[in-house]
């Protein structure tokens, strides 16, 4: 332990590790001084799976499935940008019909994923009323996954060289009417996150990331357009469809005419992502081609394709937590040499170093939820002081932060 | 704010032109997406260990702050490959250039420098290298493992695929140093 002055004593507290539902597990070691952190150290790993491992030891379709698995929220972009990667290293052609299908699912599980987030993080904050009302709105958007795909979590809507199941024209009002109760609830949602006064409070000026920050840890997606970084892969490499789509980067400037970088932005970005994403599906709908949706229909010729081939492509995708990046080497065997799978957290991890320096525990909650990882990572905290441990479990945590809330209001 | 920008021809002919006989080859792909025939280009180019360094600050010289990815990394038999994917050009609608860069790694002296200090965000990529495959990054700040457990054996790496490769350890995880 660290003792500079008397009156002056630092705290170790490691945070995490964390549940094994992540897909990158992850445990602070902060350094506090009273109430406010100096320092911080992060330590990943603890509940590794050897994904990548375990892909090498399978054919190309059978990782699919295992990609799908990854991660729950983003159980589209993992098997999707496996399959960029594989149909780069294998020369496919994906035909322009599914290239739309592709943006139409992308963009839903945005909306799935930021109105999610926007419930965790009302709970971080301890407002649960916001959690239940955004959720209830988040069921319609998995009802959608589920009429589009048939499934809800994990979508089984990937296949190399195309999709596994069409949109056709007799789906189009069940979309249309889900796009209509978002965009009715959108202005609910906007005037909660943005207008409301103890929101502001808690968030503006809270875990700031500075534009150079961002630019140096390369962080990725919503977390570093809200620093001011325009990175967004769907504009900067239009694959799939997106080339044809009218959008742009999503910076907080948009609103608020000012990049701060804060907890604020970044709500700010997601919000304006989902209605984005709105738009964006209803452009597909309307300019999409008539076509194939899968450019080799029969598994065993795709396989034997696969199974000469031997290249090597990268898949990258705008993930709803930033870019999602695949790496594939395949060598004209059964199963691919090397599969790296690289998550947007994994870039988005050093950047929380300078978020979290100089705030106080009570902000650990929503600064680390504002990147948008698993907030389970707070499930086991203890404060190590001079030799003795005392446990501040999640629920301490949670109270602390509900508590600075209310000393706010 | 007027960039220069370069054709990914002009970029891989800047590459040759400043590292010669070091860039082993390199070849460029060209990738068309959607009913408009979007283009977009992904690089890639093979080149020796010693001037990773250097190409890092040729990178450098064309973004200011090079997107650094991940860095991938397999067994070839012989040689461990490290590849580094970059990619400049962000934030200009369509411009973005991948650009992979590959090193081969003899077996024998598997080490290579960090490039950390000119890109701090590599720092987990270079980390998770050194405990998968074994090398050794030169001047690491952060020694340590990521990923892996600190009870998992200290010689055997898991995506080796020779006698250093995992082996039979894998299915009896549980009796490690206990």
């Amino acid at each position: 332990m660290n003792t500079k002055l008397a009156n002056k004593i630092t705290y170790q507290i490691p945070v995490g590790p964390i549940h094994p539902a992540l897909k990158e597990p992850v445990q602070f070691e902060f350094e506090i001084e009273g109430e406010k952190i100096i320092n911080v150290d992060v330590s990943l790993g603890h509940v590794h799976r050897s994904v990548e491992w375990a892909g090498t030891r399978r054919n190309p379709i059978q990782i699919l499935y295992l990609a799908e698995r990854i991660c729950g929220i983003c159980s589209y972009c993992h098997p999707m940008a496996f399959s960029l990667a594989t149909e780069r290293a294998a020369e496919i052609e994906v035909p322009e019909r599914a290239q739309y299908i592709r943006v139409i699912h992308q963009e839903l599980e945005r909306i799935c994923s930021h109105i999610l987030w926007a419930g965790v993080a009302a709970h971080e904050i301890g407002f649960d009323s916001v959690l239940f009302l955004t959720w209830q709105i988040r069921e319609k958007a998995l009802d959608l996954t589920e009429y589009l795909t048939g499934n809800r979590v994990t979508k089984g809507i990937t296949m190399i060289g195309g999709v596994r199941r069409d949109i056709t024209k007799d789906m189009y009002p069940t979309i249309l009417e889900g796009m209509k109760y978002f965009k009715d609830n959108f202005e609910k949602i906007r005037k909660i996150f943005l207008d409301d006064k103890t929101f502001k409070l808690r968030s503006q000026g809270c875990g700031i990331l500075t534009k150079e920050d961002a630019l140096k840890l390369c962080a990725v997606g919503p977390t570093t357009r809200a620093s001011g970084v325009k990175k967004d892969v769907r504009v900067d490499q239009p694959y799939f469809a997106f080339g044809d789509l009218d959008f742009d980067y999503i910076t907080p400037d948009l609103i608020t005419g000012e990049i701060n970088g804060d907890v604020y932005d970044r709500i700010i970005v997601r919000l304006l992502e989902v209605k984005e994403s709105i738009d964006l599906i209803e452009q597909c709908l309307d300019k999409m081609p008539s076509g194939d949706i899968v450019s080799e229909k029969k598994i065993a010729k795709l396989l034997s394709i696969l199974k000469k081939a031997d290249g090597e492509g990268i898949g990258r995708m705008e993930a709803p937590r930033g870019e999602v990046f695949h790496y594939v080497k395949l060598n004209g065997n059964e199963s691919p040499h090397h599969w790296k799978v690289r998550a947007p957290t994994y870039s988005n991890i050093l950047p929380w170093i300078p978020m979290l320096k100089g705030n106080q525990i009570a902000d650990i909650p929503i600064v680390a939820a504002s990147t948008d990882p698993c907030m389970s990572c707070t499930n086991r905290v203890a404060i190590i002081d001079n030799g003795k441990k005392y446990q501040l479990d999640k629920q301490k945590l949670y109270e602390l932060s509900v508590e600075k809330t209310r000393r706010l209001m | 704010m007027t960039k220069n920008i370069l054709s990914p021809e002009e970029i891989v002919q800047s590459f040759k032109d400043e590292f010669k006989t070091k860039i082993v080859n390199s070849r460029i792909e060209k990738h068309i997406r959607g009913l408009k025939k979007t283009e977009f280009f992904h690089i890639w180019i093979r080149t020796d260990r010693s001037i990773i360094k250097d190409l890092v600050k040729h990178l450098i010289k064309l973004e200011k702050y090079p997107h650094f990815a991940v860095s991938s990394g397999y067994d070839m038999g012989e040689k461990i490959e490290i590849v580094y994917h970059f990619s400049i050009y962000y934030g200009l609608k369509g411009k973005e250039v991948n650009i992979n860069i590959t090193v081969d790694l003899p077996k024998s002296d598997p080490t290579i420098d960090t490039i950390t200090d000119l890109i701090p965000g590599a720092l987990i990529s270079e980390q998770e290298k050194q405990e998968m495959l074994g090398i050794k990054v030169n001047n690491i700040p952060k020694d340590s493992r990521v990923f892996i457990s600190e009870d998992y054996p200290e010689d055997t790496f898991p995506w080796r695929k020779d006698e250093k490769g995992p082996g039979e350890t894998i299915r009896n995880l549980h009796e490690v140093k206990k």
